[in-house]
This record gives C-alpha cells, structure tokens and sequence, in this order.
C-alpha cells in the first residue's frame, strides 16, 4: 500500500483524486456510525449518562470519540501539506457533522417514531441541544468540525505528550463512568472519603474532580516513562527471580480478592460472584472448544443439569425427590457431587450421538441438543418432575455446620474457592498426556487417530470434564438464587460462554478469566446498558476475529500459530 | 497372498467399533419408537381427514418458507463451504422490510384496492433490503476469511448473527408487530375438493415461483454458470477467469433476497414479527438445507418440504399416540431431533454427494 502510495506521488492528478476521497470516507463512516447508534438507540442511552456531572454526558463522549477519531485518521494518512491537511480534516469533520444534520432533519420533518422506537423527541431535543431544528443544526456542524480538529491535533503532537493527553482523557472517562464502584470502594477511612469527596458528589464525577484525575493520569503517565527509561538500562531478571515474581503477583491478587468484596459490599459480591460462576463455565468449555476445538453450543444444558440436580435434591418444594420417595432431603454438600455426576453423564449422552460430526456441523448438532434439552424441560411432559415452566422453588442455601452462607460475599469466597480446584485441575489437564491428546484432535482428528489416539474416549471425556465444570457451576447458581426456572438456561448462556472464550484467549485458563471479567463484571456493573449487552457481544465477536483472533490474554502456543497463518 | 488372506481378519468384523455399535443401537431405538408411535395414533382415530388435510397443508405451508430459508444457506455453504449463521436473521430483515411497506400501504387502502401489486411491491422491497445486508455482511465480516480454516469463521458469523439481531431490537422494539391481514388474505380457496385458507395458496404459489426463478437463474444464466463452477472448484474456476469476489457477492445477494422473500411468507402465516424470529426457523432451514444435501438446491427444496411436514403432522401423528401430553409443544423437538439425526447418520444428505477430501 505505501509502495503504491509513493508511485503515485508523481502524477498530481491520481495524488489528488486519491486524497480528495480520504475525507469523504473517513467522515460518511463516523457520520453513519452517529446515526446507526441514535437509531438502535444507544445514542439516547448514552446521553443520559453523566460523565462529569451536569457537564459532559456519554453520548458527547461518544460523538466526540467518532468525530476525533475520524480526523485522526484523515490526518494521519493523508500526503498533503499543512494546510491540506487542515482543509481535509475540517472537510472530514463536517461530512460527519452532516450526517447527523440529516437525521436531525429527517426527525423533524417526518414522524419516524412508529418505525424506529429509539429515534424520539426526546432524543431529537437532545441532539439540537434544544435549539430546534436550525440552531442545532449549527451546533452539531461547529462541535463535529472542532472535535476532527481536536483528534488532529492530538495525532500531530509529539508522542510522550500525546500518550499523556489520551491516559489523561481515558482515565477521566472510567472515573466517569464507573463512578458508583469507586465511590462504593471509597468508603471507608479519612483520607480515602477525602479523596472521594474532592472528586465526587453524589451524581458523578465534578469538574473539579475531572481536572484532578486527569492531572494525576499525566503526571503518571509521565513518571512510568521515566521509569521504564531508566530500567531498560538496566539488565534482564534472572528466570528465578521471575518464578518468585509470578507467585508474589498471584498472592497479592488472591488477597485483593479476598479482601475486595468486604470492602466493597454485597452488590459487588455479587458481580464477583456471577463472575466466577462463568469463570467456572468458561474452563469447562475451554476443554471442549480451546483444547478438543469441539465447538458446544449447547453447553447450557450441563449447566441446567447441575442446577436441576441441586434442586430436586435439596429443595423443600412439591417436586423434590423428598418429597414423592423414601429419600431425604440432602444438604447442599451431600447434593453436589451428584450435581456434578449427572452433568457428567449428560455430558457424555450429549457427545455420544455426535463422535462423527465435526465442525460447522458439530455446532449446529449440539445447538439442537441445547435446544431439546429446554423444549423438553419446559414441557407439560416433564412438568409432574421439574415443575415446568413455573420452576422449583425453595432450594436452601449452603451451610458450614450451622452458618448459613446467605450474603453475596460469602457465596462469592464459596465460589472462588471452587474456581481454584476448578483451576487447578484444568490446569493439569491441560499439560497432561490427555491434555495433549486434545490439542491433536483439535488440530487435526485423522492425524490424530493415525498417531493412536483413542478418539472416542478422548472426546467423551472432553464432553464428560466440560460439563462436570457446568454443573458444578449450575449448582452453585441454584443455591444462589435459591430457585431454578427453564428461562435462566437459554442459549443465550451457552453464546456468553462462547463469547468470553473467544474475546479472553481459547486455550488459555488466564484468558477465561480476563475474559469473564470484560464480558460479564463489566455488563453487570454497567447495568443500564443491559438491553445492549449482546449487541456489543456480537459486534465484539466480528473485530476479535478480524482483529485480535488470538484474544486478549491467549495461550503462547495459540499466539504463535495464528500469528504465523495471518 | 494366500498367507495374508488366511492371517487376515474377516472384513466384517474390522468395521465393529464403539462408534458404530452405538450408531445402529440409535438407529434401531429411533425406528421403533416410530413404527409404535405412527401405529398407535393411526389406531387411536382422534382426528379426522378434514383435520389431516389441514395438518398437510400447513406443513407444505411451512415447508415452503424453509425450502426458501434453506436455498440460502445451501448456495452460501455452495461456493464458501461456510454456515452462514446469520442466515435467519437476514430473513427477519427481509421480514420487517416487508411488514413496514405492507402497514405502510395498508394504512393508505391501497393493500385492499390494488392487492397484487402491494404484495409485488412488499416482496421487492424484503427482497432488496435482505440483499443489500447480505452482501454487507459478506464484505464487512466474511471475506477477510475466505481462506482460513478452523473455527475463526463461524465464530464470526455467529457474531453477525447476534450482531444483526440485536441491532434490529434497538431499531425496532423487542415487541411484536403484526402483519395487516385484509379480506383476501383470509378468504378460503377451493382446491381438489378441500377448502384451503388463502395465505396458504399464496405462499406455496409464490415459493414455487421463487424456487422456479432461481432454478432459471443458477441453470440459465452465465452467473449461475459461474456459481457453479465456482461451487465445484474454486481454484479452477479461477483459472478459468471467474471472478470469484463478484460470484460469491452475487451468492449472497440471491441468498439473501430469497430469504427476504421467506421472512414476508413466514410474517404473513404466523402474523408477527420480532427480533428474535429468524432464530429458530433459521436452524431448522440449516437442517432441511443438510437433509437435502447441503450445496444441492432441489434438495434444500425437497428438504424443506419434508421438514415442514414432519413439524406438521409429527405432534399428531407420532407423539400423541406415543402419549405425550399436550404434543404440539414439541414441535421443535421432532425439528431438532431430526436436524440432529440427519447430522449425525447423513450428513452429506438424501442428495448430496459423499464430499470428498479435496472439496470438503
């Protein structure tokens, strides 16, 4: 591409005709993404959002963000002068601008409501800063204009000043947005509600508090520079030194998660919570996806299988076993290792009928295993055993001797302490002979089986350890909520998995955990953007294959096969 | 030789595997719950041949959307070798293009006053929007993997899937809005005797035109031609001076607006539409498309067909006599069932070719 740019350079008229389209595209994709947003509806969701309070909302954020990136782009890849430059960023920036000029005028001019639920009055003041159709007009052109500019400008400057700027805005912006977990962590002692005071009021982050945290993120910034300059003068750890330094960063992040939730109460108890049992259900199929590349959509069902085995075993309820046989009401501990053996055998029955398919195919088998798995749960059939579509309710939670885990908190250390066996055992498998009898079938099944393989046994018993990490997840999830519904287990958990598999590294236990924090604490602490969360799952799952396919924190083995296919 | 032939095993006893045993115990278990439970209801004579005839029309009703659904992913899976996932979502594209300009016209009384040409117009607008985000999806999602292998590509269309049906919630609601449904649609039709609603007629009548269009296109013309060769063998087809980029773009353009026109029959029969409509019809397309021998188009026509019926007439005529309570609740377990069934035994379908190494 840049050999071809320099060959043009000579000819004026292809150099120009090149140029002359680089504004007109980098300003009609911000310009349409502003108005794909207004009309799904996440610009409305956005602007109702304070940043800094009474001052600067998300969706501002956002149309900046789409405007500064766009003049970004068109001055980082044009071959002008200055002063052609400035003219194709203005030119950029108000093509953008006029994209959103055109829905402002097309929601004034015609009634689009009974189409697009999302593009309302509300939304209309919103965007016209409530000056009409006109006035807002103005607006929208001058702030599009200003912030192509601005997202230059920050392109142009050196790069310690530019990496100082961009740390600076981001951390305004997650100080922001995640101002209800910070100020909830800064409760506690005087100079940390100090702090919280100097930056917050109760609706958000001020503008005091803004210049502040921006300040602090440069001056940082600024000194780990310094810091990283100095040290790479210095030499290379020694492999001891890095062994202790590994184990020394798992014990500080094991104690701030012990530590972490009773600082911070029972609502980030729970995320944690949730987010663990995912971590749970993300190992266990990242032996069947990362490790066997046996593609589960259907892997709820060992989930619901866990939790259904809890419940008809423990619950004070019409349809437990208790109640309709000569067997006792179990207690929560007694109840898991079945939980636990019958996720596992319906792991196996699901990989049973499915030996011989692979692929695309394997998918959409074990999709339609997921999906009769639920017709039949919520079926008049199965009602007189599973309650139906109504549920059983009832389930008692855990206890140790006559303490009764009931808080968030204390559900979150049970699941933890269930997530590091869980870990553990992974982790040995995934090193084990089995382990790497895994990565052969996933990499090529015939070889595989050429090499003497058992296929048949290895894939079951990647069916049957995945779905035993299901339902030992599933069972902890009935006993949390203390009721099991048909309704809780949809596809939409088996995608979730998926989806947190892909975005955190297939292959990779780190991954499954960066993974669950980024696609379930981060929709759970976001809690308003609920409606959107998998159209963000979707989107997400498109750029990190196109992007990133390897994931966020991927297994050094994956890394280095997909770097050498791209 | 002859000390080979005697030291060698007999051949029929090297094909006993695990696998295997497990494959015919399947097979046997699933023929005779069909023969007890046919058998049973036929015996049990709950419901009449009235009744029977309105189950087989509904069924060749239904079958047709899915022919149409599954003619999609067939050409995709044809030239690509790829599912594509969001398939069914691009039929409920199709589908709330065509319920906007059907409520459009309705509420001006030109639905009522000039019936044909609304329903051409509706079918053309499903038909272009429906294409029109197909070939966005090929271009923006699909292309940059055109050559990679392992599970990046479906992973990415079950992203396009998700993508498409959550953006088209925030469009549009996650409410149900309904398909007009005037005095003609209603009317019933005399045919062979037995009085048939007139939607039904419509959309078994417009399927077959669609089905007989695309035959023209793929069989007639030199795109089709090229589909085809393309379908066949990529690379020689390269040689040949395909323009590979433009047939697969051109695939997807005719996939999607088949399935546009699938979305507007699907609203106009179940009278709804919501984000989440192109889900479950869109799998059991992919399984009548596998039935009939996926990359086999009068396959995924026969298939759909065939699947329509099953979903009709199983509840009646398989599940009640075998006792279940309340039968028609597992309509999607006699689909899925059978989706899973043809994976698993036939995956190469009734059709379909046994793929070879080199093609598969």
């Amino acid at each position: 591409m840049e050999h071809v740019q320099e060959l043009s350079v000579p000819r004026t008229g292809g150099l120009l005709s090149a140029n002359a389209t680089l504004p007109l595209k980098a300003g009609a994709i911000a310009g349409i993404l502003a108005v794909y947003a207004a009309a799904v509806g996440i610009l409305g969701l956005f602007a109702g959002r304070y940043v800094i309070v009474d001052a600067v909302t998300l969706g501002h954020v956002f149309l900046a963000a789409l405007s500064g990136a766009c003049g970004a782009y068109v001055w980082s890849r044009s071959g002008l002068a200055l002063a052609g430059r400035t003219i194709q960023v203005i030119c950029a920036g108000l093509i953008a601008g006029l994209c959103l000029v055109a829905l402002v005028w097309l929601m004034s001019t015609l009634s689009l409501r009974w189409m697009f639920t999302a593009l309302s009055a509300d939304l209309l003041r919103t965007l016209t800063f409530g000056e009409g159709a006109v006035g807002g007009s103005v607006i929208i052109l001058v702030a599009s204009v200003a912030a192509a500019v601005a997202g230059a400008v920050l392109t142009a400057l050196p790069s310690g000043l530019r990496r100082g700027i961009t740390y600076g805005l981001v951390a305004v912006l997650i100080a922001g947005v995640f101002q209800e977990l910070i100020q909830i962590s800064l409760r506690f002692g005087w100079p940390v509600s100090a702090i919280r005071e100097a930056l917050y009021v109760w609706g958000g982050l001020t503008m005091q508090g803004a210049a502040i945290v921006f300040i602090a993120a440069c001056a940082i910034c600024w000194l780990a520079g310094r810091m990283k300059r100095r040290r790479r003068s210095g030499d290379t750890e020694d492999p001891a030194s890095q062994s202790r330094n590994q184990l020394l960063n798992a014990l500080v992040l094991l104690g701030v998660l012990v530590l972490f939730p009773v600082v911070a109460g029972s609502y980030i108890g729970q995320v944690m919570m949730l987010v663990s049992l995912f971590v749970l259900m993300g190992m266990g199929l990242n032996i069947e996806v990362g490790l066997a590349g046996l593609l589960d959509l259907g892997f709820v069902a060992f989930f619901a299988v866990g939790a259904y085995t809890i419940a008809l075993l423990t619950a004070d309820s019409d349809y437990a076993l208790a109640h309709y046989t000569f067997l006792p009401a179990l207690s929560f501990w007694t109840a898991l290792p079945f939980a636990v053996l019958a996720a596992t055998t319906v792991g196996v029955l699901f990989g049973l009928p499915v030996l011989s398919v692979k692929g695309d195919y394997l998918a959409v088998a074990t999709l339609g295993l997921g999906e009769i798995v639920r017709v039949l749960v919520i079926s008049d059939a199965a009602k007189p055993f599973l309650g139906g579509a109504q549920g059983i309710l009832q389930i008692p939670k855990p206890s140790i001797g006559s303490f009764e885990l009931a808080d968030p908190v204390y559900l979150f250390y049970l699941t933890l302490v269930f997530v590091l066996i869980a870990a553990y055992v992974a982790w040995r498998l995934e090193g084990s002979r089995l382990g790497r009898a895994w990565t052969a079938i996933r990499d090529d099944e015939d070889v595989a089986q050429a090499l003497g393989i058992n296929l048949v046994q290895s894939k079951l018993l990647a069916y049957g350890l995945g779905a035993a990490f299901a339902g030992l997840a599933g069972a902890i999830f009935a006993t949390m909520l203390t009721s099991v519904y048909p309704h809780s287990f949809s596809l939409l958990i088996s995608i979730n998995v998926l989806a947190l598999l892909i975005v955190g590294g297939m292959g990779s236990l780190p991954g499954v955990i960066v993974g669950a924090i980024v696609l379930i604490g981060l929709p759970e602490v976001l809690r308003e953007f609920e409606e959107y969360r998998y159209l963000f799952y979707g989107a997400l799952l498109i750029i990190v294959m196109r992007v990133r396919p390897e994931g966020l924190w991927p297994s050094p083995q994956r890394r280095r096969e997909l770097r050498a296919e791209a | 030789m002859t000390i080979a032939d005697t030291t060698a095993e007999p051949r029929w006893r090297r094909t006993i595997t695990f696998g295997s045993v497990t494959s015919w115990v399947l097979r046997i278990g699933i023929t005779a719950i069909l023969v007890f439970g046919i058998a049973a209801s036929v015996l049990k004579d709950r419901y009449s041949a009235d009744q029977w005839v309105d189950l087989i029309a509904f069924g060749i009703t239904i079958g047709s959307v899915y022919a149409l659904i599954a003619l999609g992913y067939t050409m995709v899976y044809g030239v690509l070798r790829l599912i594509n996932f969001a398939h069914g979502d691009i039929m409920m594209a199709g589908s709330f293009a065509g319920y906007f300009v059907a409520a459009s016209l309705d509420r001006s009384g030109a639905l009522n006053a000039h019936p044909v040409l609304a329903f051409a117009a509706i079918l053309a607008v499903a038909m272009v929007v429906s294409a029109g985000i197909a070939v966005l999806t090929e271009r923006l999602a699909y292309r940059p993997f055109r050559y990679v292998r392992g599970l990046a590509p479906l992973i990415c269309a079950i992203g396009v899937s998700f993508f498409l049906q959550q953006s088209f919630r925030g469009f549009f609601g996650a409410g149900l809005r309904s398909y007009p449904d005037p005095a003609w649609l209603r009317a019933p039709v005399s045919l062979l005797g037995f009085n048939v609603p007139a939607v039904q007629v419509l959309v078994v009548a417009s399927a077959l035109i669609v089905m007989l269009g695309l035959y023209i296109i793929v069989h007639k013309t030199s795109m089709g031609t090229a589909m085809r060769a393309v379908s066949e063998d990529v690379d020689t087809a390269t040689l040949m001076g395909v323009d590979v980029n433009k047939v697969v773009t051109f695939t997807f353009a005719l996939g999607g607006a088949v399935g546009g026109i699938a979305g507007v029959l699907f609203g106009l029969v179940f009278k709804q539409v919501y984000f989440f409509m192109g889900f479950t019809p869109g799998i059991k397309a992919f399984g009548a498309a596998v039935l009939g021998g996926i990359g086999n188009l009068p396959g995924a026509m026969i298939g759909g067909i065939f699947l329509g019926l099953c979903e009709s007439l199983g509840p009646s005529l398989l599940l009640d006599g075998l006792g279940v309570p309340a039968p028609y609740q597992m309509r999607d377990l006699i689909a899925f069932t059978l989706l899973i069934a043809v994976l698993i035994f036939r995956p190469y379908g009734l059709f379909g070719e046994r793929l070879t190494k080199k093609k598969g």
